[in-house]
């Protein structure tokens, strides 16, 4: 029996609604469920970043082979190391030729609104659908009323460490605040246990990192209404206490980049750092590391003075780019890939490593499955935007591709500069791309 | 009438062709087509359309306006663009003065009488053969703040009591990524002098051996002006390759630590592509266009002086 694109959209809608309405949060839309029939002949091409734990992938895959066995659409899945997505994407967009879908990262859509198709047809249909989008990953895929992108998760990252360390430090339990973590980390130096944080130019660890420190302190990159704010007080208190943490760190972090903390944990060179939860599972799948992966735990970062979690954390959107010949066959992808049934096989096969986009996955058995899940299970609702508080577009983006946080407090932590220089830097670094 | 006309036709046709295949310039013209399409299409464009994009506030996605000297002005005015461009003078001073000291002993050990003489050549092309990006890769290895097997090595013979934090302090990462740089451009340089060593002819060195020329005389005096030619030439592409080097820098360091290890290169990159900033990106790489220029220049109009070839003064 042949399937046409006709009872394929009918097939799915059906699967995807019977799989939806075992899930708490899933409200059936289907007076609103749009259609989307892929153009006669479609092939696709969607360009993702390499998978940091294999299960993603391979959910990813098979997700598209359902797909194209459904429709007879052929997709080609690229992927390329995470840190070349962004320049591919931008070069795609600037030129109008290469793939049709990439999953990007941040605020890139931003940068190109313009070369995106406008998803706001599906993105509608999927926020009322499952429970909504969580507001932070909302931001960087809309823009205005408008879905310039499709919100696809969130990486979470929290602190790992060991636990037998941190109890020969002389605490029982993990600190909750900023001045404990301190106090924590100097114990664990002490020790000969140190801690380690990426102040390299590590585009995922070292911006994580420096966003907390500058966030949990109540500074700000800019303000509301995009005016640059980030020479301030609370600024110059982020920098001082970097600079004491960073004193207990063991040497070398001012040129790790992402890979650096990974290999100094796995290999017993630092007992504390902050990771994905690929971490847990790079030491997992070794044998040699049991005693490790048995004595390895992970939390949020402890709270600064403003008394709340505030962290950065990558997130990740599907775009679609206006060069595509088939923007339905792109558009009934994605659908097909967020609907319940897919969207939770995907979730649970990236153990952890992928926050889910919309609220309705939250109940995903993934997060319970195991302890160490538990600290990455509610990024995608704790996330704070990139350039926060101002707009996101060009200038957030310019700005931490530019690195001007993470040198601020690489300059003031390795003495190349005191706090006031570093926060003043960073001010007339960001001051060129919000344009005074 | 058609059967009348074609000889004549056939004839003037035949002339035209044997006319344009006498035509040398015609000819040269067809043949030097390719090659000018080539490069009117590959090299000139995009030269061209980097220097126009340098006046103009292009951004990804976003076709840009003309805004004149704005981008070069901003960069004047910009610590981290002179951090690079002291970095990028320093790393190719250095590094080439390196490679050509260590590049001309090299070629000169090779051109005498050794075993095995070409089984050493092979070898010494080994460091130019293997891929930037690979040699980058196992370098970055080398310098590891944790594990790094020449911080092991010292720690091991007690000369150390911890890792050597090779890219983490500015100094030790500028001498770093330098060393990785002369160790990937010595072959180059080595072989290419060595090929002009052997262009000397030997009734030369006789001639000065029977004058009784000590062996720094016969270098100085008849080795080396000969050898100034290709010298200008191989320092030339030397000091190129240096100056717009993206691929060690991009793998070791990324620019730090604290931008102490930024190049032209990196810089011009990271602002237009990652940062979409393509105006000023392009304004960076445009800003490298003098400093090749001078190198050049100084290599064709200076070091192929024949007076300086000739040992002499201006």
């Amino acid at each position: 029996m042949k399937i046409n694109r006709r009872d394929l959209l009918a097939a799915s809608a059906g699967i995807a609604g019977a799989a939806g309405f075992g899930l708490p949060g899933i409200r059936p839309a289907f007076a609103q469920e749009p259609a989307f029939a892929p153009e006669a002949g479609a092939s696709l091409r969607l360009l993702r970043w390499a998978p940091f734990v294999q299960g993603d992938e391979d959910a990813w895959l098979a997700n598209t082979k359902k797909f194209t066995e459904a429709t007879g659409v052929e997709v080609r899945v690229d992927k390329e190391s995470w840190e070349d997505i962004r320049p591919k994407a931008a070069v795609t967009a600037n030129v109008g030729s290469g793939p049709d879908m990439v999953l990007c990262w941040f605020d890139d859509a931003h940068q190109y609104p313009d070369k995106l198709v406008d998803l706001t047809d599906l993105g509608t249909y999927l926020d009322g659908k499952y429970g909504g989008f969580y507001d932070g990953l909302k931001g960087y895929a809309m823009r205005g009323d408008k879905y310039i992108a499709l919100p696809l998760a969130a990486i979470g990252n929290a602190i790992c460490y060991r636990q037998s360390h941190i109890e020969a430090a002389g605490f029982k339990e993990f600190p909750k605040d900023t001045a404990g973590f301190l106090d924590l980390c100097k114990a664990m130096k002490a020790k000969g246990t140190p801690a380690g944080f990426a102040h390299g130019k590590a585009v995922g660890d070292g911006n994580n990192y420096v966003h907390w420190l500058l966030w949990s302190h109540g500074g700000k990159m800019v303000d509301e209404a995009g005016v640059v704010a980030i020479n301030s007080p609370e600024t110059i208190a982020a920098i001082n206490y970097a600079k004491a943490l960073y004193d207990t760190f063991i040497p070398g972090t001012e040129s790790w980049q992402d890979i650096n903390n990974n290999r100094a944990f796995l290999a017993g060179q630092v007992s504390l750092t902050a990771n994905g939860v690929s971490l847990y599972y790079a030491a997992k799948k070794d044998e040699k590391l049991k005693d490790l992966t048995a004595d390895l735990r992970a939390t949020n970062f402890p709270m600064g003075p403003v008394g709340t979690n505030v962290e950065l954390y990558q997130t990740t959107q599907a775009v679609v780019f206006n060069h595509t010949k088939f923007p339905n066959a792109c558009k009934a992808y994605l659908k097909f890939m967020y609907e319940a049934e897919q969207m939770n096989a995907w979730i649970t096969g990236s153990s952890a490593y992928c926050c889910q986009p919309l609220k309705a996955f939250a109940s995903n058995p993934v997060w319970t499955a195991d302890p160490m899940h538990a600290p990455y299970a509610k990024a995608s609702e704790t996330l704070r935007p990139n350039g926060y508080a101002g707009p996101l577009g060009y200038a957030s983006a310019a700005v931490m591709a530019d690195y001007v946080l993470v040198d601020m407090f690489a300059a003031a932590v390795t003495g190349a500069a005191t706090p006031e220089e570093a926060a003043a830097q960073a001010e007339k670094r960001a001051n060129r791309y919000y344009k005074v | 009438m058609a059967s009348r006309s074609s000889p004549g036709a056939i004839s003037r046709s035949g002339s035209l062709l044997k006319r344009f295949n006498n035509s040398r310039n015609a000819l040269g013209f067809v043949f030097m087509l390719p090659a000018a399409i080539f490069l009117l299409g590959f090299l000139t464009y995009p030269l061209g359309l980097g220097v126009w994009l340098g006046f103009t506030d292009t951004r990804i996605g976003r076709a840009g306006d003309f805004v004149g000297l704005q981008n070069y002005f901003y960069l004047m005015d910009d610590q981290v663009f002179w951090l690079s461009v002291f970095n990028t003078v320093v790393y190719t001073l250095v590094a080439s003065i390196l490679k050509f000291a260590l590049g001309l002993w090299l070629a000169l050990i090779l051109n005498e009488k050794l075993p095995f003489k070409s089984f050493f050549r092979a070898i010494v092309l080994l460091p130019w053969v293997v891929p930037t990006v690979l040699s980058a890769l196992a370098f970055w290895w080398i310098y590891d703040a944790q594990f790094s097997i020449l911080s092991w090595s010292l720690m091991k013979l007690g000369l150390i009591d911890q890792p050597i934090n090779f890219l983490g302090d500015p100094f030790n990462a500028r001498v770093s990524v330098i060393a990785a740089n002369v160790w990937r451009g010595i072959p180059f340089v080595a072989i290419s002098l060595l090929a002009g060593l052997q262009t000397i002819p030997v009734s030369l060195q006789e001639a000065a051996s029977l004058d009784g020329a000590t062996p720094w005389k016969r270098f100085r005096y008849v080795t080396l002006p000969m050898l100034t030619p290709i010298i200008a030439v191989v320092m030339t592409f030397s000091v190129l390759f240096t100056f717009t080097d993206f691929q060690l820098i991009y793998v070791l360091t990324k620019g730090g630590p604290v931008n102490a290890t930024h190049l032209m290169a990196t810089l011009s990159f990271q602002r237009g592509i990652p940062g979409g900033q393509l105006g000023e990106g392009a304004a960076i790489a445009v800003a490298m266009i003098p400093f090749l220029l001078a190198s050049i220049l100084f290599s064709f109009f200076g070091l192929q002086r024949r007076k300086w070839q000739q040992g002499g003064a201006d």
